[in-house]
């Protein structure tokens, strides 16, 4: 029987993890307001569906843009026929405007760095092969997006060692896990090229302090390897404070145009901040001519559609869209935000304290049964099965303290997220109620002595349970 | 160019200065150093046009099909007559093809890929959707193949002369290797069963393991298509190694006389042996045969449901942007347009082949027999002084220099035999394509004068 590649029979796809399952069953029975009222809440999908009216009311105004025609006049061959990797000079511009727009102009990127390609799944992948050999390793804070495995190495032999982050502090990084990442990666005897980020973060809904990007720059400096941005969440900052680049702090560094200034890459796509995920629009920014150069040429094999690139070019050129977008974005995403945390606190649920994303770091480490991450499965399974909602368990995301799960505020309508709500509320009484009940059987049946203390007060000191720290 | 560079790097290592690239990114395997882009470069630099640079390059380098645009235009146009392809008031429908991303496709468009590639072989093969693979373009879908079917070092056979963007898309990620299946004039550059073991040896004695023949078919350079009883052969020999086929079939809707093309679907069709389905793999794009290379679709069709899956899930790496694939779907599966298109493509193909040979013929300069593409292989050979690889650089340079024509030169589609070049017909006006039969007359006389 002929075999297949060694990357077929891997599993290093990693579709076979909790994150893509839950998608599974997402399908077999999918909720709708109307149809199937009873079916699975989509919340494990991070798509920004709150600004489509302002997209789509410019292109009622410029019919133009879609309609492949350039004042009036066709160009449908024009377009048809580009197939430059260098990218449509005025996308790129565009893109490149639009960039700096996010971080309120206090950054300049230059439109002859950035290198296209079909969505950032493809443009991470193409910088691991600019910038890794097979076996050599990139450091990822935990927790991280769990396609990451697949995009970063999968088809490249990369490998990921993870920088352990913990409740404790924000799940934010420091130096001693940095330090113990690196030392991991030796003592695994692979060779750390660089660290990759993601900021906004996700699953966190976090954006990098300041603090943490200067000890970044600090370390890849200092150890002489990359570091790679991703900030395909730049422009769902919602909090009050601002963005903070790693391109801002390069420029407060007096880093740039340096050497370290070559080694920072920063990825981004218009998949989360424009909600376009299908138009394959992703791009690198480098400040290294070889990897612009290299990663150009590899661009060959997930170029941009010509056609996307010139709507796209059209519609990020309109700057009187591009800021009323960027600020209503802002305005709507921290209203769900808002209405997702609420319910969640409702439910008796806290979550991470974020500012920026399209979903929340959700706290259920007190409905596990054990601190274990079976339990924590355990629980994933009822949420979907029982609860019916669709949500992201920390394991998938390489999470090391189980009972965190990231859930999606941003793909749905108001009515579909308080009906998430009052379900996820519901199963919590229920369970509240039933683990009591349980619980004082097991009392009843273990203990002759009388209670000395009410349901009541027993009650309150189960739910107030101490997380454990690790 | 890329290796005195890590050279530097390697010492200034040595200081802990400068941290690598990968070698990926330093080597030079994506093969743009070769004359078949530094013609392009020339081109660049001095673009013919009619008016404002008549005395310019013509560019016969580029494999574009650019003679039934107008076929696509009306329709298109018919189609959605304001402009807006998602329907009318604001474009409903907008927001559900913007976040569809999922690597199964849309359906629509899967169903109309098929459907086109079926009507394309008259029906003599039957194409399911399911397993249809969509990519960014068919180079995508052939590098996508070469990491499913083949491990770094490892070895597919290729026959020459071959399209010289396989070097980066078959090799440079991926780590396989190329080795050659020589042909040669002798029997209008067939693939001969001897050539295909002599291949296959030549790999077994470099401890290579040969993973399976890629063949492009009708053929990019020589033009013409693949005999039925040469597909027959290959899969015998495929089954007999136990190896892959794979059929890049990109230019099978160009072959002008639909009769004359087998697909190695057609030969499937007939076989219920799983075990030898399985094994074939065909790659098809729309950058050819509709002249839409900047949309970018291609797409990976396999009998082998492993591949598919694999395929599907690593094709998250270059989707086809939806976009694109909602715009296309309706024309595609619109069956009475495809047959139109498909009928006067042929037609309009086939008198710019029957013009350019004609007009060579009367220069003096033989063509191979084609039959199907958008160039010809053309046999300059008797110009050489020396039938070596120089001696063709040395001729391609006068041809870009002298006459201001960009063609692309045998060697840099690794032909073995030295003299021949592929030159373009279907990028161009047909005024054009006078203007450079037109200089190579000139340059046949004044040669014959001396």
């Amino acid at each position: 029987m002929k075999q297949l590649s060694t990357k077929v029979t891997s599993n290093a796809h990693g579709q076979d993890s909790s994150y893509f399952l839950g998608w599974e069953e997402y399908e077999k029975n999918p909720y709708d307001e109307t149809k199937n009222p009873n079916g699975i809440i989509q919340m494990g999908l991070a798509e920004n569906q709150l600004c489509f009216d302002l997209i789509e009311t410019w292109l009622a105004k410029n019919p133009d843009a879609a309609g492949l025609k350039k004042d009036g006049q066709s160009i449908f061959k024009e377009l048809a026929l580009f197939q430059d990797y260098h990218g449509l000079p005025e996308f790129k511009k565009a893109l490149a405007e639009f960039m700096e727009e996010i971080r309120g102009n206090r950054v300049t990127f230059d439109p002859s760095k950035i290198v296209l390609a079909a969505g950032s799944t493809s443009a991470n992948e193409t910088l691991m092969f600019c910038l890794a050999e097979p076996g050599d390793a990139f450091l990822l804070p935990t927790p991280y997006y769990p396609g990451f495995d697949r995009d970063l190495k999968w088809r490249t032999g990369a490998e990921i060692v993870p920088i352990h982050c913990s409740s404790s502090n924000g799940f934010q990084i420091t130096e001693s896990a940095l330090q113990q990442a690196y030392q991991q990666a030796q003592k695994l005897d692979l060779k750390v090229k660089g660290i990759l980020v993601t900021n906004p973060s996700n699953p966190l809904g976090t954006m990098l302090t300041r603090r943490e990007l200067n000890l970044l720059v600090d370390f890849v400096s200092s150890k002489n390897i990359h570091l790679i941005s991703d900030e395909i969440y730049s422009g769902t900052v919602f909090g009050f404070e601002q963005f903070v680049s790693v391109m801002d702090v390069l420029k407060d560094k007096n880093l740039e145009n340096t050497e370290v200034s070559k080694r920072v890459h920063v990825v981004y796509s218009l998949s989360k901040d424009l909600g376009l995920p299908g138009f394959r629009v992703g791009a690198i920014y480098s400040n290294d001519e070889m990897v612009v150069s290299a990663a150009t040429k590899m661009s060959s094999f997930g170029l941009v559609s010509s056609q996307t690139q010139y709507l796209l070019s059209a519609l990020l050129s309109d700057k009187k869209f591009t800021s009323t977008y960027l600020d209503e974005n802002k305005k709507r995403l921290k209203i769900r935000q808002k209405q997702l945390v609420s319910g969640l606190e409702a439910a008796g649920v806290t979550s991470l304290k974020s500012n920026a994303g399209l979903f929340c770091w959700v706290d259920m480490r007190h409905l596990l049964d054990t601190n274990t991450f079976e339990a924590e499965l355990e629980l994933w399974k009822k949420i979907v099965y029982e609860v019916k909602l669709n949500i992201s368990p920390g394991s998938s995301c390489h999470c090391t303290e189980p009972g965190w799960f990231r859930v999606c505020f941003a793909n749905m309508s108001e009515d579909t997220l308080d009906l998430a709500m009052k379900r996820l509320k519901e199963y919590v009484e229920s369970t509240d109620s039933r683990r009591m009940i349980s619980k004082s059987s097991h009392e009843r049946i273990k203990s002759l002595r009388k209670r000395t203390v009410s349901n009541w007060v027993f009650r309150v000191s189960w739910t107030d349970r101490v997380p454990d720290e690790r | 160019m890329g290796l005195p560079l890590m050279m530097e790097r390697s010492s200034d290592n040595n200081n802990n200065n400068v941290v690598e690239l990968s070698r990926v990114a330093v080597s030079d395997t994506h093969g743009e150093d070769s004359p078949y882009f530094a013609g392009w470069k020339a081109y660049d630099e001095n673009p013919y046009d009619e008016t404002h640079n008549p005395s310019g390059v013509i560019q016969m380098g580029l494999a574009e099909n650019q003679v039934s645009f107008d076929l696509l235009e009306t329709y298109l146009e018919k189609k959605n007559p304001e402009g807006s392809m998602w329907g009318s008031k604001g474009a409903p429908g907008f927001r559900e093809n913007a976040l569809f991303q999922d690597y199964h496709g849309l359906k629509t468009f899967r169903q109309a890929m098929a459907s086109f590639m079926e009507q394309i072989r008259g029906g003599k093969a039957r194409f399911d959707p399911d397993r249809i693979v969509l990519t960014a373009g068919a180079t995508a879908a052939n590098e996508l193949l070469t990491f499913i079917l083949a491990d770094p070092n490892d070895a597919l056979l290729v026959p020459t002369p071959y399209y010289p963007g396989f070097d980066r898309d078959l090799r440079w990620r991926t780590g396989v290797k190329i080795v050659p299946i020589h042909c040669d004039s002798s029997n209008h550059f067939q693939i001969t069963p001897e050539a295909l073991e002599s291949a296959y040896q030549t790999a077994r004695d470099a401890n290579i393991r040969v993973r399976g023949v890629l063949i492009t078919n009708p053929s990019n350079p020589l033009g013409a298509t693949v005999q039925k009883k040469v597909l027959e052969d290959l899969l015998d020999f495929c089954v007999r190694k136990n190896i892959h086929l794979v059929s890049d079939e990109i230019y099978s809707g160009s072959v002008f006389h639909a009769s004359e093309f087998t697909s190695v679907a057609e030969i499937v069709e007939n076989i219920d042996d799983v075990s030898v389905k399985e094994r074939v793999h065909i790659v098809y794009s729309l950058s050819k045969d509709l002249g839409l290379p900047g949309f970018r679709v291609g797409t990976i069709y396999s009998y082998n449901d492993h591949v598919v899956r694999t395929a599907r899930r690593m094709s998250s790496f270059t989707l086809v942007s939806s976009q694109t694939q909602h715009m296309l779907a309706s024309m595609l599966s619109d069956v009475e347009f495809t047959e139109k298109y498909i009928r006067i493509n042929r037609e309009r193909l086939r008198t710019r082949y029957e013009t350019i040979v004609e007009g060579l013929k009367k220069a003096g300069i033989e063509c191979l027999k084609g039959n199907a593409g958008l160039f010809c292989w053309m046999n300059l050979g008797f110009l050489l002084e020396k039938k070596t690889k120089e001696g063709e650089l040395q001729l391609w340079d006068v041809i870009l220099k002298e006459l201001k024509l960009n063609i692309s030169p045998g060697s840099s589609c690794h032909c073995s035999e030295f003299g021949w070049f592929r030159v373009c017909f279907a990028n161009m006006s047909e005024n054009t394509l006078e203007i450079a039969l037109k200089r190579i007359h000139e340059f046949m006389d004044r040669r014959r004068r001396f």
